[in-house]
């Protein structure tokens, strides 16, 4: 669905796909993949996006289909426009399960 | 009860060795993506929304307690505690790491269970009713066909590689349990003039373009079921589309083609087919027969029962709706619905899992079976020993007395789990639960499928809901179209969409309108939901759903 978004300075986007041996939803960061989609790199050029998509692929020993969604400036880092991925980057609503109890725990921490 | 050979474990055992050796060499980069993911759904791996998921088959839902335990074991240890019913019989795990599922293959193996064919363009677990070799309504125990099926469709060479997916579906009884209608091939077992065969039906199915079945043969002699089935597969295998996925399904194949001219090809191919089964499939038969024997039923006295459900009205509004007749005298086909108000359609935790195979042994001879409605049976239990079946499965949460009633939901994984899902019905089915029991009315409105899928693809059966709900996108937010007057059972039709649709927060609202105006329209409490449908038509119904509309009409 989102695989073909093109990012802009209008509509900025995050690269975003699953850990290759676990599974769960990763982001694309300054240094590598994170788990906390708020920490995710904010593309706002469609060519960048693309040059970095393309270093994803390339790194299938470590992500499984990477693909770029949109995604807006927030006040803690980007943030979905989509239901959809802000579920991925909730967990399911039925249970307290997926990014949302490593949150928590995170903000418990502080 | 099913009896898991030795022969079964050595084999998938090595299906397990051999995606272990796939998965490492995915992980050492020897093998991409690309040529990795058809392996992985070769075995029932897929990647969802959070996770990957792993589908295993449970063939035609009969399933053994050590079996179940099993799956127990791989919730607490491979997954967050718990595992998921599906509408095929078998159970999904939402949350393995890919790292870690060559173990979870090899512990299913040393049970006997596999998740060979539970994706990918194959004949997928065959399925058939729960109530197999215990309904009082049924001609013959379908289970040894279904396990015919499956031992010639597993790794079948020539329908590797099918147009799309392939499901077949088995019924003998009088009241067809197992959706015939709505599937690629349906069958049913029948007698005429003293011989036993089938009427088969092909071309039914849900997701995109629902369809029911036609039948293609009325009666085929029980001995020509496979080289038949075979028949039907090659037609469809050399004449189904491969140019667009969304016209693949058989279904497409025969309303394209016609019933009369695919019919003609596979009676022709059905000639040769014949020449080439010498037996063997005869002599599997009758060793799969004597592996389905029943269990040694028992006679005693039922009074403690009668005495129980005068005393206890809880106890007596639980066998009133989770019972199903059995053919012999005394006994009861036990119907354990995981569909308490308020929670997830279908998911089990391990502790209840272990229950079940406990309680399964103690009062069940051992025999448990997954509904496609995601419920799970015990299908022989003596009338004696329900009040002691019922204390435990209360203790565990799972004596809700609503098999077949509103809150009695078929609702898909969702976009809560499903990466294809486009809206979530999770907590739609969990909401409509609690708001009936909360509100009084579920014993009251009776009798009532309500089925809801997150996407076209229908997993959640919603055209074949009395009432069917189906998640959809729309300009970035979910929102829920109604279908009313589907039917999986007793006359398969497909529901109709009634009209436009309901944000998220308006869908048990109108729900609600809708059952409030059936209570008032139906002639008597007998009257099920689809019965007053039938009678009256949709617009009293959409008047309800839609009152403002009614009112400018």
């Amino acid at each position: 669905m989102s695989k073909a978004f093109a990012p802009s300075a209008a509509k900025p986007g995050v690269i975003t796909a699953n850990d290759l041996r676990e599974g769960h939803n990763v982001w694309m960061c300054e240094d590598g993949w994170t788990a906390d989609p708020a920490q995710a790199t904010l593309f706002e050029d469609e060519a960048i996006a693309e040059l970095a998509l393309l270093k994803a692929i390339g790194q299938s020993g470590i992500v499984v289909g990477p693909y770029v969604i949109e995604a807006r400036r927030g006040p803690n880092g980007p943030e979905p426009t989509h239901f959809r991925e802000a579920f991925r980057q909730r967990g399911p609503s039925n249970y307290f399960h997926g990014i949302q109890t490593t949150k928590q725990a995170e903000a418990s921490n502080v | 009860m099913f009896d898991v050979r030795p022969v079964d474990t050595e084999y998938v055992r090595y299906r397990a060795a051999q995606f272990r050796a796939q998965v490492e060499r995915r992980l050492d980069g020897s093998l991409t993506e690309d040529e990795f993911r058809p392996l992985r759904l070769m075995n029932g791996v897929y990647l969802q929304l959070h996770a990957y998921m792993l589908r295993i088959a449970i063939p035609y839902g009969t399933i053994s307690p050590d079996q179940m335990r099993m799956l127990a074991h791989l919730a607490q240890n491979y997954d967050k505690g718990y595992g998921h019913w599906t509408t095929r019989q078998n159970i999904q795990f939402n949350w393995p790491k890919l790292v870690e599922i060559p173990d979870m293959l090899d512990h299913l193996a040393s049970v006997g269970l596999h998740a060979i064919q539970t994706s990918g363009n194959t004949i997928r677990n065959t399925t058939t009713d729960a109530f197999a070799g215990a309904a009082a309504d049924e001609y013959m125990d379908p289970r040894p066909y279904a396990e015919l099926i499956r031992s010639w469709s597993t790794d079948h060479a020539e329908f590797q590689f099918l147009p799309r997916k392939f499901k077949i579906a088995i019924s003998g009884a009088k009241r067809d349990r197992a959706l015939v209608a709505a599937h690629d091939i349906g069958l049913r077992l029948i007698e005429r003039d003293g011989q036993t065969g089938f009427e088969v039906w092909v071309g039914g199915g849900l997701g995109r373009t629902p369809m029911i079945g036609q039948v293609i043969r009325d009666f085929l002699p029980e001995e020509d079921l496979l080289p038949y089935l075979e028949a039907i597969i090659e037609t469809y295998n050399l004449t189904g589309r491969r140019d667009n996925k969304y016209k693949a399904r058989i279904k497409i194949t025969v309303a394209e083609r016609g019933l009369d001219v695919f019919k003609a090809e596979v009676e022709e191919e059905f000639i040769h087919r014949r020449r080439d089964f010498t037996g063997v499939d005869r002599d599997a038969l009758d060793t799969f027969r004597a592996r389905f024997t029943p269990p040694a039923f028992r006679n005693a006295e039922i009074g403690e029962y009668e005495a129980e459900r005068a005393k206890n009205p809880a106890f007596r509004s639980w066998t009133d709706t989770n019972l199903h007749p059995h053919k012999v005298d005394g006994y009861a086909s036990v119907i354990v619905t995981f569909k308490a108000p308020g929670a997830t359609p279908g998911d089990a935790s391990h502790e209840q899992m272990r229950l079940l195979a406990d309680l399964a042994e103690q009062y069940g001879h051992s025999d448990l079976r997954i509904i496609h409605d995601q419920n799970v049976a015990l299908p022989h239990v003596h009338k004696s020993d329900l009040p002691a079946l019922y204390a435990a499965l209360r203790g565990a949460g799972l004596a809700t007395a609503n098999a077949g009633l509103t809150s009695d939901i078929i609702a898909c994984p969702g976009m809560d789990y499903c990466a294809l899902a486009t809206a979530r019905s999770i907590p739609i089915a969990q909401e409509i639960s609690e708001h009936f029991r909360e509100a009084g009315l579920e014993q009251e409105i009776g009798k009532l499928n309500i089925r809801i899928s997150g996407c076209i693809n229908a997993c959640g059966h919603h055209h074949l809901g009395h009432i069917g709900i189906l998640g959809l996108d729309r300009a970035g937010v979910e929102n829920y179209q109604i279908t009313l007057g589907g039917d999986g059972y007793d006359i398969p039709s497909i529901g109709q969409r009634a009209g436009a649709g309901f944000p998220a927060e308006e869908v048990v609202p109108a729900i609600d309108r809708l059952l409030r105006a059936y209570l008032e329209l139906r002639e008597d409490p007998a009257e099920r939901f689809i019965d007053a449908y039938r009678r009256l038509g949709a617009d009293p119904f959409k008047a309800a759903l839609y009152p403002a509309e009614a009112a400018h009409a």
